[in-house]
């Protein structure tokens, strides 16, 4: 028909390069690049490691720069959509501040981007409900386990309202069962908060989960060897798991990082 | 109870082996004045003889205590605790010079590390002569400035101040220096991700991570800067403070003088770092970092 494709994705990457030039020479930590996010999607990065998947990442959220190609979000290169508050970002370890109680750690954004004081409260409130920590407020973060630790650095990436989440393996150093747990809240999260996630994992099982699209990637020079679109529903309870679908969309997935590997 | 028996044990151990040797250390003035006297000691004569001596080679430790005693609490309870005499007098001019040198040694090393963490042209200009400085006694370095301070018409708190924060500042500096630059990449990451100045990044991650290594570095430099003070108090003509007293005690070879305001100066500086202790374990406990 010939009409507009109205949906720009929010993230676009168009055929990506990023050299680091080291002592041994030339690293191609990306290379060609290229994809959408659309908005509302969960999309997971998987790959073994050095596959450049959290380097896309920080190319998303402008702490890294790409060399060749363009990269936008919302519309905008990472660096002004950074000072839009487009995204929050977790990363692998919760990273709060030892000084600061889980509500300080919560506020430290909010005072930082000059959000009135008046919100605070109200804001640091909502969020740890959002992550199921209502009531932990005053303790410090060593009085929290890791899984909760993660779940409070979360909320700190939630306060300010950035419409995309970067998580970056961020449940990689928790055991199976809080991992498991956290992976339902998570989804209970994106459901009810319509944020479009963009997740790295080294975890086919979180991958498939979790997404509704997964991007498999292969190192040296870092790429996307399969884009795959999961065909599973929205509502996932945990023992979707064992379904011959799940079981179907982990198996394209390995087959994906095998083909990957076939390089080397 | 379980540490206060060796603590004991060991402080037994440390006035035996005192006692033991101020016997041979003063037996030989001992024995030259009962030989002028035409009289044999015994032995236990002698071993008596040299514990109770007025102008030893080695004070025995009760001698030392009480003349310590003498020249503090005896005095302070006659009312005579600001006389001439008093070491609470000598000490108070060494504590006073001692904190204002302290203070500025602090204050200087704290605004040199936020240069040096902040620009490389510091980091490489400045560091390489913070510890050259160091590398310089201290002897040699405190008569010059004492006289070009002198000459200048400053006397008096001041030069012995600048001694003072002269050593001081340089723990400061190192430690400074390596707590600021303690926050991981990732805490670093986080901060840009959140577009945050160098001076928010400064006053909200740095300066609190830089913490505990400030307290650590203020213990060190807090009893530099009582050494300080007390070799700066050594060429002023040993008319004030703790410095003054063993010099005067050396002249007149009072040994027992120099020993009480040596133990005088050792309980000023166990005092001074306690006390830094006791702020160091309030703050960090109410920074959620309870040491």
């Amino acid at each position: 028909m010939g009409t507009w494709d109205v949906t720009t994705p929010v993230i676009e990457a168009k055929d990506l390069d990023l050299t680091f030039q080291t002592n041994d020479g030339p690293v191609h930590a990306l290379k060609g690049v290229d994809l959408g996010i659309e908005k509302g999607d969960f999309v997971s990065f998987i790959g073994p490691s050095g596959c450049g998947k959290t380097t896309f990442l920080r190319v998303i959220a402008g702490l890294e720069h790409a060399t060749g190609g363009t990269v936008t979000v919302n519309g905008m290169t990472p660096d002004e959509a950074r000072r839009n508050r487009a995204y929050g970002y977790v990363f692998q370890a919760a990273g709060l501040y030892p000084w600061r109680t889980i509500a300080g750690n919560i506020r430290l954004p909010l005072e930082i981007m000059g959000i009135p004081k008046s919100e605070h409260a109200d804001r640091v409130r909502r969020v740890l409900e959002l992550v199921d920590l209502a009531g932990f407020e005053k303790k410090f973060p060593w009085q929290l386990s890791g899984g909760m630790q993660q779940r409070a650095s979360i909320a700190r990436a939630l306060a300010f309202d950035a419409d995309i989440l970067l998580m970056d393996e961020p449940f990689g150093a928790l055991d199976e069962i809080v991992r498991d747990h956290l992976n339902e809240q998570l989804l209970e999260l994106w459901a009810s908060t319509q944020k479009t996630i963009a997740f790295v994992t080294h975890s086919i099982p979180e991958a498939v989960y979790l997404s509704t699209k997964i991007v498999v990637m292969s190192p040296r020079p870092g790429r996307i060897t399969d884009v795959i679109e999961s065909p599973l529903p929205k509502e996932r309870p945990l023992d979707i798991r064992d379904t011959p679908e799940f079981l179907e969309v982990a198996h394209r997935v390995r087959e994906g990082l095998r083909e990957g590997h076939s390089y080397d | 109870m379980k540490t206060i028996l060796p603590i004991l044990t060991v402080v037994a151990a440390i006035v035996a082996i005192w006692y033991a040797a101020a016997i041979p250390m003063n037996a030989q003035w001992a024995k030259d004045q009962a030989a002028r006297a035409d009289t044999t000691l015994t032995t236990g004569e002698l071993v008596l003889d040299t514990w109770s001596q007025e102008r030893p080679r080695l004070p025995a430790p009760h001698q030392v205590l009480s003349e310590l005693w003498d020249s503090t609490g005896d005095m302070a309870l006659n009312g005579r605790a600001f006389s001439k005499r008093s070491l609470i007098l000598h000490a108070w001019y060494t504590l006073s010079a001692t904190l204002l040198g302290f203070a500025i040694g602090t204050g200087l090393g704290i605004l040199l590390a936020v240069g040096i963490v902040h620009s490389k042209a510091m980091d490489m200009g400045v560091m390489p002569w913070a510890i050259a400085s160091q590398t310089i006694p201290i002897l040699a370095i405190a008569p010059m400035i004492i006289v070009v301070l002198n000459s200048m018409g400053i006397s008096g708190i001041i030069p012995k101040a600048i001694i003072s924060a002269y050593l001081s500042f340089f723990p400061v500096v190192v430690g400074m220096v390596k707590g600021l630059r303690s926050p991981a990449m990732m805490d670093l990451d986080l901060m840009r991700t959140y577009s945050a100045s160098r001076s928010q990044t400064f006053w909200k991650l740095r300066l609190p991570a830089s913490m505990p290594y400030l307290f650590a570095s203020l213990k060190v430099g807090i009893a530099a800067a009582l050494v300080g003070t007390i070799v700066g108090e050594l060429p002023t003509g040993a008319i004030r403070g703790l410095g003054a007293r063993m010099l005067s005690g050396s002249y007149y070879g009072q040994t027992i003088q120099i020993w009480s305001a040596l133990f005088a100066a050792a309980i000023l500086a166990a005092l001074l770092v306690g006390i830094i202790g006791i702020i160091q374990r309030r703050s960090l406990k109410r920074m959620g970092m309870a040491a």
